[in-house]
């Protein structure tokens, strides 16, 4: 009721700024945004409902003490853990390499790190295992480096928007001037400006790989996501369950990340940190 | 107090700066030709000239940010083309917020002593000293997007002069600032350039700017420095046609140069200081607005077209015959009987001896500067 109420009111109370918004467009924006707000809302959270419904309470208290669960879970943490790691080492160097010293190559990066979108994950994993050696195959690790390779178009565009953020070339210079040299210039000077980007691309590293099946299951690790699967066919109830409750973990975990890099952001001055810019900023990708 | 920063200052200040046919090709285009300057110990010299005329990259090769591809750097009379940026000991303050975001106005100041391993203690109270010098005490604990951006680029000075620097490099720091503040904060850099004895390279576009500031101006252009003088010099003595039309503003008349050293122009023979390259014949006498007259009179040579009230002086500007416009400097009083589409006469007081260029071709000279 209020928030269609007051879209109608404001074209009327408010002065239309100049440009191109004129009042009576963005008043029916405002219906717009709260029908579109409503339907994704439905979208959303009536399939968790009836999974919660179908769950009931009761196997909440119980998930956590069934067979595997603990391994499953530990195994994906760490993987999460060395994937962000890895992915961060090798594209927050680049990136700021690229931007500084080769910024024509910027398109080509852009280009290779949509790869891993465009070729199937089915087909990366066949290939890995095709000419992967004995011992890495039998390592838990594989798995890491075949998720770096997943996470790289996010990570390495949730970096670029940072670093286009900002004025790389200056900011070198003038630490450069001031005596730095370039491992204290990345850590004193870039590092901290790049906390926004780098908590979105940290956030999108952690979802990817703690919802990754099709590499996990090929590869025979048992994943959190690989024994929801697996569990499912002893205990749905207790397997919906434990979805919900990753799910509900992801949230608290993302939504305190999130909370966290805003508020170290706002202190500097820069944006939010928001999961929906960085989806903007990968949607993308189709255009770049 | 401040005084302890300048008694500290002045024991490293007076270091000399000279490029030696410093020459540097971006692709086809060279940036800078053998251009040689020498700047003495404690001296604010400013380059000038128009975008693309390789001041910049004369000023980034001294830092250290580009290198030269021939030709040498020397600071305090040592070659500094192997030393790296970080290594050089030069304050540099950028046209763009160079401002670290992360750090506070007093950390920023205070990176340049960290990275020389002071101690936390002198780092901050040698770093409080300076933001006080630029009258920022008081926002020690703030961030750069806390700061205006007059206060940003006084903060980055004060960051860029903790260093106690060898040489301060200042390239086009005011532009991005709106004009009140840009013309305080030139006098407040000259003022602190002047007690520090900073040796000082100042790249600027802005005419205005380096004439007030320097000691002295090298004007630039396609890469070659046309004349390194002091500003009245530049201003009265042009050694080119490109610095006399660069520097303030020029009128061009069309007259007749005569083999004996005298130019016919505006019904008067007068005597040339300067022909530069120009041969007998048509040329053009370049004529500053304060050196032609003007008064009404019916049937005059021009008519009116402008006037802009400077003040005590008012600059009137007329088209002559023959599609020649000249902007004259008339007392205001004067100028208030000169409405726009009244019929003038200009002279040229035949006493001055004016500079004479070669004909005027569109595709060679600079857009006239106002």
């Amino acid at each position: 009721m209020a928030p269609i109420s007051r879209a109608v009111i404001r074209p009327m109370m408010s002065q239309p700024p100049a440009g191109r918004r004129g009042p009576r467009r963005r008043g029916q924006l405002g219906i717009w945004r709260w029908v579109v707000l409503l339907l994704a809302g439905a979208y959303f959270i009536l399939p968790l409902a009836t999974a919660q419904r179908f769950a009931g309470l009761a196997a909440f208290s119980t998930v956590f003490t069934q067979p595997g669960f603990g391994a499953a879970i530990w195994l994906s943490a760490q993987l999460a853990i060395v994937t962000t790691v890895i992915t961060l080492g090798l594209m927050v160097p680049t990136a700021i390499y690229v931007h500084l010293r080769m910024p024509r190559l910027k398109r080509l990066l852009e280009g290779i790190t949509i790869l891993p979108i465009v070729i199937p994950p089915i087909v990366l994993i066949l290939g890995v295992l095709d000419v992967a050696p004995l011992w890495l195959k039998a390592s838990q690790w594989l798995l890491s480096l075949e998720y770096v390779i997943l996470a790289m178009p996010f990570a390495y565009r949730a970096i670029d928007a940072g670093l286009r953020a900002l004025d790389l070339k200056t900011l070198t210079e003038a630490a450069s001037s001031l005596g730095a040299g370039w491992v204290t210039t990345l850590w004193r000077v870039l590092l901290p400006n790049l906390g926004t980007a780098l908590m979105s691309a940290t956030i999108l590293i952690v979802a990817l790989v703690l919802g990754e099946f099709t590499m996990a299951s090929l590869d025979l690790w048992v994943t959190f996501p690989v024994w929801i699967v697996q569990f499912d066919q002893l205990n749905a109830q207790m397997s919906v369950a434990a979805s919900l409750f990753a799910l509900y973990v992801t949230w608290v975990v993302l939504m305190a990340i999130t909370l966290v890099g805003t508020r170290q952001a706002r202190r500097f001055g820069r944006g939010e940190v928001s999961l929906f810019t960085v989806t903007a900023n990968s949607t993308t990708v189709g255009e770049s | 107090m401040a005084t302890s920063v300048i008694a500290g200052t002045t024991e490293v200040a007076g270091t000399s700066v000279s490029l030696r046919d410093v020459t540097r090709a971006f692709g086809s285009v060279r940036a800078l030709d053998s251009m040689s300057l020498d700047i003495a110990p404690g001296e604010l010299v400013a380059l000038l000239g128009p975008s693309g005329c390789g001041k910049t990259t004369a000023l980034r090769i001294v830092a250290g940010f580009e290198q030269a591809d021939a030709g040498e750097v020397l600071v305090g009379g040592q070659d500094v083309s192997g030393i790296p940026a970080a290594r050089r000991d030069m304050g540099m303050v950028f046209q763009s917020y160079s401002l670290f975001p992360n750090m506070s106005a007093l950390d920023n100041v205070g990176f340049g002593l960290r990275m020389r391993k002071a101690a936390p203690a002198t780092r901050r109270k040698r770093a409080a000293e300076l933001l006080e010098m630029v009258g920022l005490a008081d926002r020690a604990g703030q961030f750069p997007h806390q700061l205006s951006g007059g206060q940003q680029q006084r903060v980055a000075l004060a960051r860029a002069l903790a260093i106690e620097p060898r040489v301060l490099l200042l390239d086009e720091p005011l532009s991005a600032l709106d004009a009140k503040v840009r013309v305080q904060l030139r006098e407040q850099i000259r003022t602190l350039q002047q007690r520090l004895g900073t040796t000082t390279l100042f790249v600027t576009h802005d005419q205005e700017e380096a004439l007030s500031m320097a000691d002295r101006v090298g004007v630039m252009r396609s890469g070659k420095l046309e004349q390194v003088a002091e500003p009245a010099e530049l201003y009265s003595r042009p050694a080119t046609a490109f610095v006399a039309e660069f520097v303030g503003t020029m009128n061009r008349i069309p007259g007749q140069l005569a083999a004996d050293g005298t130019v016919t122009a505006l019904e008067a023979t007068v005597p040339v200081a300067d022909a530069h390259d120009a041969s007998p014949g048509t040329v053009d006498v370049l004529v500053r607005p304060e050196g032609l007259a003007v008064a009404a009179a019916d049937g005059g040579n021009g008519i009116v077209t402008g006037r802009t009230f400077l003040g005590a002086v008012t600059r009137v500007s007329v088209l002559l015959s023959g599609d020649t416009e000249v902007r004259v400097d008339v007392s205001s009083t004067e100028a208030a009987a000169m409405a726009p589409g009244s019929a003038v006469r200009v002279t040229l007081p035949s006493a001055a001896p004016v500079l004479v260029a070669g004909r005027h071709t569109a595709d060679e000279a600079p857009a006239p500067v106002a």
